[in-house]
């Protein structure tokens, strides 16, 4: 068998009917969920978790499929918070044609920051992302237009509104949207990590020579890279936003949130599709919990847990937990 | 805006700026040596600005009289930084590298804040105090001293980098790892020194800083990000480069602050990063 075969069908996705059954079993749950009346606690975890392992997906395709490192993709979450946010209670707009905007607003984004800095390597991308999201939250804390420091507070409406992403009596429409956009984005990385864009990606992360040297633009891949995982990550700020009905630059511009899209994705598997997936169900959870019974106390325990458990994870199991699912597919196939 | 104000601009960036050459060198220092960018370094800035205040407030050591038991802990704790986490991801790819020391950070940085809260304290009547008027410019003396301290130490660590014995055998690991080894330089060692240093350094910047500056956990940030950018303007690697790169920001900070606008000093050193990593990906003064 040739390596290029073997690669095709690497790993979870050669899509037998075993894996096709649970996935498609897996959803049909999820969809069932809230009718089995859960409380709203066990709501906000699953909404938590969906979004979570959006936005590290999200990451995971800059870092995980084009090897550039990202530490600060926090930026385009507030960007899309900001974008629905301020569009609703200065003109009205709806979120859903929000969420639009803020999605191109986050890719030209992407774009201008992509141009010179991708250019960069390791280290020297890292510091640069790290400063422009704090350079723009500094600016959004300072901007009037926006409400400065103290925010935007959207205006509520009288009744639930599916035009307006507003649920006050209950979490099953915000369960539903959010399920929905987990889907579409697991979904997109799948044909992405299929595609040969993927594959191409993937040689440009392994060695930009050689990749180079076959007639593919390293630059251009890795910009479209960085382009198609900001405008994942825009709508789970916009989301964010219309869930919790107030924003302001510390909550949606905090670095935290480039932090945690890492922890997810380094504790689950980078560049495995599924890594986000599995990181997000097991952090989530904890930092929820321990915000129930250790929280207001001041002490940041859950993020002493998150550098403990990064610390670990890189001395013993760089490649995530998945590597503990995850056979060496051409050992596999040289055993049979 | 007068001669005087811009005079006093530049006065209070260029103290400021030996202090972020100081703290830059040992960030540089590890980079140099192992190829790790300490993502930690603020937050073992802050570590070694409340270990001087705690000696202060618990045994009433003036930050001066502490200064050497404070470098000896950090120093300390560089080694343990070495043995207990780096050793194992010297050879792990740089994402986890990179991961490795943010997790690190987080972790100082919510131990810190759950031992001691997220309050501000600074140290009382330091043997330090007052400030100098040269016609008509004031200086702060804590900061002078400061300063100079750094400075001093800065010439100190370049001197023992390029002059002793150690300091080259540090240069050669460095250089070449495996090579090193075969002559006889214990290059683990050589790392753990590097650590030692590195820490040494942060710790001279942070006791001197305990005289006029009050220390909470979220104090390292912006004196690392600093850091980061003093070392990519000088170039990865190179000290001396430091130097000058924690120069030039101090000034640009002040003085952009004074003529532009105070609340966006940050994003002014960030335009530079940005601008060299751009324009000049190798530093001022870099190797590479």
């Amino acid at each position: 068998m040739d390596k290029l075969s073997i690669a095709k069908s690497e790993s979870v996705w050669n899509t037998n009917n075993k894996v096709l059954g649970l996935i498609s079993s897996a959803l049909v749950l999820l969809f069932c969920l809230p009718l089995f009346d859960l409380n709203s606690f066990y709501l906000h975890l699953f909404i938590m978790i969906f979004m979570h392992s959006v936005m590290a997906q999200s990451w995971n395709i800059i870092a995980g499929f084009s090897g550039q490192i990202s530490l600060g993709h926090g930026l385009f979450f507030g960007i899309g918070a900001y974008a629905t946010s301020f569009l609703f209670t200065e003109y009205g707009l709806s979120p859903w044609i929000g969420i639009i905007i803020g999605m191109a607003i986050s890719g030209v984004i992407a774009v201008l920051i992509g141009i010179p800095m991708l250019r960069l390597h390791g280290h020297y991308f890292a510091i640069a992302t790290l400063l422009i999201a704090i350079g723009f939250s500094l600016v959004f804390r300072r901007w009037d237009l926006v409400g400065a420091a103290s925010g935007l507070w959207i205006p509520m409406t009288a009744i639930d509104s599916w035009l307006a992403i507003q649920f006050h009596t209950s979490k099953v429409p915000y369960y539903y949207i959010f399920l929905i956009f987990f889907i579409l984005t697991f979904l997109v990385a799948w044909l992405l990590s299929r595609s040969k864009l993927g594959y191409r990606l993937r040689a440009v992360r392994d060695d930009s020579q050689a990749a180079s040297s076959l007639c593919i633009n390293v630059s251009n891949y890795k910009i479209l890279a960085y382009v198609i995982s900001a405008m994942m990550m825009a709508p789970m700020g916009s989301l964010f936003a219309q869930y919790i009905l107030i924003i302001d630059p510390a909550t949606v511009f905090n670095i935290e949130i480039s932090i945690i899209v890492l922890l997810i994705t380094v504790l689950g598997g980078i560049g495995n599709i599924w890594g986000p997936l599995i990181g997000a169900s097991i952090l989530i959870p904890i930092s929820e919990y321990t915000r129930i019974y250790l929280g207001g106390t001041g002490g940041a325990v859950d993020l002493i847990l998150y550098g403990l458990i990064l610390m670990l994870i890189c001395v013993f199991r760089p490649n995530g937990l998945i590597s503990f699912f995850h056979r060496d597919v051409l050992q596999r196939k040289k055993n049979k | 805006m007068t001669l005087e104000i811009i005079l006093q601009a530049i006065v209070a960036g260029l103290m400021m700026g030996l202090i972020y050459a100081l703290i830059a060198a040992g960030l540089s220092l590890i980079f140099g040596l192992m190829e790790i960018v300490n993502f930690a370094h603020g937050e073992h800035l802050m570590l070694s600005m409340f270990t001087s205040f705690w000696l202060w407030s618990l045994l009433g050591l003036d930050p001066l009289f502490s200064l050497p038991i404070t470098i000896a802990l950090m120093a300390f704790c560089g080694v343990l930084t070495h043995y207990f986490l780096i050793r194992y991801i010297l050879k792990a790819k740089m994402l986890i590298q990179i991961c490795a020391t943010f997790g690190l950070s987080i972790f100082i940085r919510s131990i810190a804040q759950l031992l001691w809260t997220p309050d501000y304290r600074h140290v009382e009547n330091p043997l330090i105090e007052g400030r100098l008027e040269i016609g008509t410019i004031f200086i702060g003396q804590p900061q002078l001293f400061a300063s100079l301290v750094c400075l001093l130490a800065f010439f100190g660590l370049y001197w023992f980098v390029s002059k002793t014995e150690t300091g080259l055998a540090l240069q050669a690991t460095a250089q070449d790892r495996n090579a090193a080894e075969v002559l006889g330089i214990p290059a683990n060692k050589m790392y753990a020194l590097g650590w030692a240093i590195g820490l040494g350094c942060v710790a001279v910047a942070g006791s001197m800083m305990m005289n006029y500056f009050a220390v909470f956990t979220d104090v390292g940030i912006n004196f690392a990000l600093f850091a980061f950018v003093a070392v990519a303007l000088g170039g990865f690697g190179s000290i001396i480069g430091c130097l000058y790169a924690g120069i030039i920001i101090g000034l640009v900070e002040s003085l952009g602050g004074l003529l532009i606008d105070p609340s966006f000093k940050l994003l002014y050193v960030f335009a530079i990063y940005l601008l060299v990593v751009i324009y000049r990906p190798q530093g001022l003064f870099g190797r590479y």
